[in-house]
């Protein structure tokens, strides 16, 4: 029996059919990882069980999952904004870098005696201070680009290493601990608060380390979507995104909202850097990062900018670094990654074209 | 010439997309060696039926033959296969390439080496034949939009085609390149070759085809009728299926006071040349101001400079208010609309709802913009107002922009113009590329906007439109204003004089 395909542009998308491309190809990226996984001779089965244990089983790993999702939400949410005006900030791993070293700011000058300051006064300081070093890192390459039409997308990656080997010169040198490449450990005052603080009440909560940079994450989310769908600023990005040359004709300032959306993603990216240091390694130190900047680019990209849809993925993500520590070789990981990205990607065919499968002898009796 | 069988005979086709008849048993015949128009408004099914000649879309039913034969396509090589090309409304060119490596692009000859100086002479030869004149050595992006249709014609003729389907091929051009496109065309008719002219210009057809089919929602309401004595007006109401007024009734009334001056201005282009060489215009409450000039005179230059898209030097006051080299806010704030040239490139984004479009101008003014965020429910209706009260065909305001059609999207664009209630409209080409119906609604929109009072600058090409809308025209050439004459003792061979450059004798 011969088939066919047709191949018809969609007038109309319906509203259920992105989440349900999106979770399909999700599983079936896991259905191929799991036939390349069978030939390099593993189990998936008995695998993918494993690793949901490792990554989901209990509130500890889940805790470990979301913590490491932590850094994602707020820079995908930071990569959301940017890319929805088409700003290609791929900067967010040297702007969550500069975040961590403005945070530190505050601990290792110190900005407050910290003996004396109340915790969430030096929390709240850190917070501002790894938002305004983010924001510097976003402003730059926004004013280069705004001003001097200078391509974002090499400045800022360019910038990452400007940040990297920054911080570098401070933990090898000025603020080295007994000449490890990292400093002292912070003053507990500088902690995020942990579940785990409070064991002592809830004994559930003994060795959880999830701490309160998930909810800096969730609110951004919130705020983000807030901008996205009742705000005049997100109007304004929407429409030059969409149309610059409409933008300015409706009389919007271009190089302002570059400026201002580098700015405001470089911040948020900041603001990760900044939980991520006071939240998990509470020090300043080499490599906080195992390219949660890049890895957020993806995380946006796949919940298509849509800032709620950003909290899942990153789960999902950080459930694939976490499963990537539990599984060998440690590269399938990311080979899922990158599988996950491809189906995801390909699945826009289906938003985008309605596909009948059609018997040829069916097609004739049509005709 | 065999003249009995036809070139091209398709009966009965129909075509059917996702809730659309496009084509409902359509006829037509292409006789040999004669240029057959095919008119119809947007939408009406011209193009679905010329695509399925081209092997781009097949039928659901009905028959096509091709010299007497029966074919069936099934891709647009099958349709070449049989002489038959379409040339589109957009061209597929390769700009860095020159003109002879993109008419061998997807040739089987040359295979390897390009040997082009050969080919160049071929095509030399072909050029000769038809007239079609372009420098086989030039690169596509040297030409001038003309020529490079030349070249897409050119195209074609190189793989042998003996009907020619050409898609509105006037739509693009300047007044003078559709002379000589006209030209070629009759031309290639008398070498023998079949034209099938999809056009929705009514003096075109009658001026350059020798017969017309007319579609109207998917059916044929004149089939191969011969163009000898028919009028415009029949034309017209064949296409429309109801009277067209042609000249708009326009009512007396005084002028106002000054809305609009302009005191030599100059501005440069966006290659950095002169383009306005000392404009001083003066619009008055109520006026409709037009603007005639061969395109690229500097039309463009004078509706960005007004309103703030683009640098110049002089002065420009609107109410006595200066607005020259301000950004675009201010032109909006001082009460300016803006009717811009490219509806889709500039007037709208395409992937925004109507609603979003419909406040792309408001949407920091109560009551839809409210303090930081904006009041979507009111946007909404305002967006819900302006598609009723202006008859916008949507299925909704949440529509994208994009999904419009040419005639929707201005009739959004001017609905949002017109609602904030503006001093001055600046018109530039507001009824470039819409069929009859479209231009019609146009066109007493913007006499009502005047009969409220409103100044209004009107850029266009067409002589016609300018003498039936505006209070006066001015003539521009060159970047500079050559004469200002009122419209209604207008001398069209005048004013077609100042076009041309020379200047009005004893002008002010």
């Amino acid at each position: 029996m011969a088939m066919r395909l047709k191949v018809e542009k969609r007038v109309d998308v319906p509203k259920w059919l992105p989440l349900a491309t999106s979770v399909g190809s999700v599983v079936l990226a896991f259905i191929l990882g799991g036939i390349i996984f069978k030939i390099v001779g593993g189990e998936p089965i008995k695998a993918a069980k494993y690793l949901f244990q490792a990554v989901f089983g209990s509130w500890a790993v889940f805790s470990d999952t979301m913590v490491k999702a932590t850094p994602l939400i707020l820079i995908g949410v930071a990569c959301a904004i940017a890319f929805k005006m088409r700003l290609w900030n791929i900067g967010a791993e040297g702007q969550f870098y500069a975040g961590a070293f403005g945070a530190s700011l505050v601990v290792l000058i110190p900005i407050v005696p910290l003996e004396s300051t109340p915790k969430f006064i030096v929390i709240g300081l850190m917070m501002l201070f790894g938002m305004i070093a983010g924001a510097i890192w976003g402003f730059i390459p926004g004013y280069l680009r705004a001003k001097y039409k200078v391509n974002e997308i090499i400045t800022t990656l360019m910038l990452n290493y400007i940040i990297i080997n920054w911080n570098n010169f401070w933990i090898f040198d000025k603020w080295s601990d007994r000449g490890f490449q990292m400093t002292a450990s912070f003053d507990r005052v500088a902690w995020l608060p942990r579940l785990a603080d409070y064991a002592k009440e809830f004994k559930a909560f003994s060795g959880v380390t999830l701490h309160l940079g998930v909810l800096f994450g969730i609110i951004a989310a919130i705020i983000v979507w807030w901008i996205f769908k009742y705000s005049r600023w997100g109007y304004e990005i929407k429409l030059i995104g969409d149309n610059p040359d409409a933008a300015h004709y409706a009389g919007i300032s271009i190089s302002k909202n570059i400026i201002l959306v580098m700015a405001f993603s470089g911040a948020l990216a900041g603001l990760a850097g900044m939980s991520e240091i006071s939240g998990v390694v509470h020090r300043l130190q080499e490599s906080i990062s195992p390219g949660y900047g890049f890895t957020g680019i993806i995380v946006a990209w796949l919940a298509k900018l849509n800032p709620f849809a950003i909290i899942p993925v990153s789960v999902l993500f950080a459930g694939l670094i976490v499963a990537g520590r539990e599984l060998q070789p440690a590269g399938l990981s990311f080979l899922l990654q990158g599988i996950i990205l491809f189906m995801l990607i390909s699945s826009d065919v289906f938003l985008r074209y309605k596909i009948h499968i059609l018997r040829t002898d069916e097609e004739k009796e049509t005709t | 010439m065999s003249s009995t069988v036809p070139a091209v005979e398709m009966k009965d086709i129909v075509i059917r997309f996702p809730g659309v008849l496009a084509n409902d048993h359509v006829n037509l015949t292409l006789r040999k060696g004669e240029i057959h128009a095919l008119l119809g408004e947007n939408g009406a099914g011209k193009s679905t039926l010329m695509n399925a000649l081209a092997g781009l879309y097949k039928p659901v039913s009905g028959t096509t033959e091709v010299n007497g034969e029966l074919v069936d396509f099934n891709s647009p090589k099958d349709a070449i296969a049989k002489g038959i090309g379409m040339v589109h409304q957009h061209f597929k060119l390769v700009p860095t390439h020159t003109v002879t490596e993109n008419i061998l692009l997807g040739m089987d000859e040359p295979r390897f080496f390009m040997r082009l100086k050969k080919y160049n002479k071929k095509i030399l030869e072909l050029e000769e034949l038809y007239g079609l004149y372009v420098d086989p050595e030039a690169k596509i992006w040297q030409l001038p939009v003309g020529a490079q249709q030349r070249v897409e014609i050119l195209k074609i003729l190189y793989r042998g085609a003996e009907i020619l389907i050409m898609d509105e091929p006037t739509a693009v051009l300047a007044p003078q390149e559709i002379d000589d496109l006209m030209a070629t065309m009759r031309s290639m008719a008398e070498q023998g070759k079949s034209i099938i002219f999809i056009s929705h210009k009514l003096h075109e057809v009658t001026a350059v085809a020798d017969r017309v089919t007319v579609l109207r929602k998917g059916k044929v309401t004149a089939q191969g009728q011969s163009t000898k004595g028919l009028t415009k007006r029949n034309l017209a109401q064949l296409m429309v299926g109801r009277d067209v007024v042609f000249s708009v009734k326009k009512e007396d009334r005084e002028a106002g006071p000054v809305v609009l001056t302009m005191k030599d201005v100059h501005a440069k282009n966006n290659k950095g040349l002169p383009a306005l060489r000392g404009v001083s215009l003066r619009i008055h409450k109520g006026e409709i101001l037009g603007i005639a000039g061969v395109g690229g005179n500097g039309q463009s230059e004078l509706a960005e400079v007004i309103t703030g898209l683009r640098e110049c030097e002089g002065l420009i006051e609107i109410n006595g208010e200066e607005i020259s080299n301000q950004p675009p806010i201010i032109a909006i704030e001082c009460g300016v609309s803006h009717i811009p040239e490219d509806r889709t490139a500039v007037g709208s984004a395409p992937s925004l709802s109507i609603t979003e479009n419909a406040i792309m101008k408001g949407y920091c003014q109560d009551p839809i913009g409210n303090g930081w965020s904006i009041n979507f429910a009111k946007a909404g209706e305002h967006a819900r107002n302006l598609k009723e009260k202006y008859n916008i065909l949507a299925p909704n305001v949440k529509t994208p922009a994009g999904k419009l059609s040419g005639g929707n999207l201005q009739k959004l664009i001017l609905a949002r113009e017109i609602s904030s209630a503006p001093r001055l409209i600046v018109a530039m080409q507001p009824t470039r590329g819409l069929d009859v119906g479209a231009i019609e609604a146009v066109q007493s929109l913007l006499l009502e906007q005047r009969q409220l009072g409103t100044a209004i600058l009107l850029i266009s090409e067409e002589l016609d439109e300018l003498l039936s809308l505006s209070d006066r025209i001015s003539v521009i050439s060159d970047g500079k204003i050559m004469g200002t004459v009122l419209a209604e003792d207008a001398d069209i061979d005048e004013i077609g004089m100042m076009m041309t450059g020379s200047s009005r004798e004893g002008s002010n």
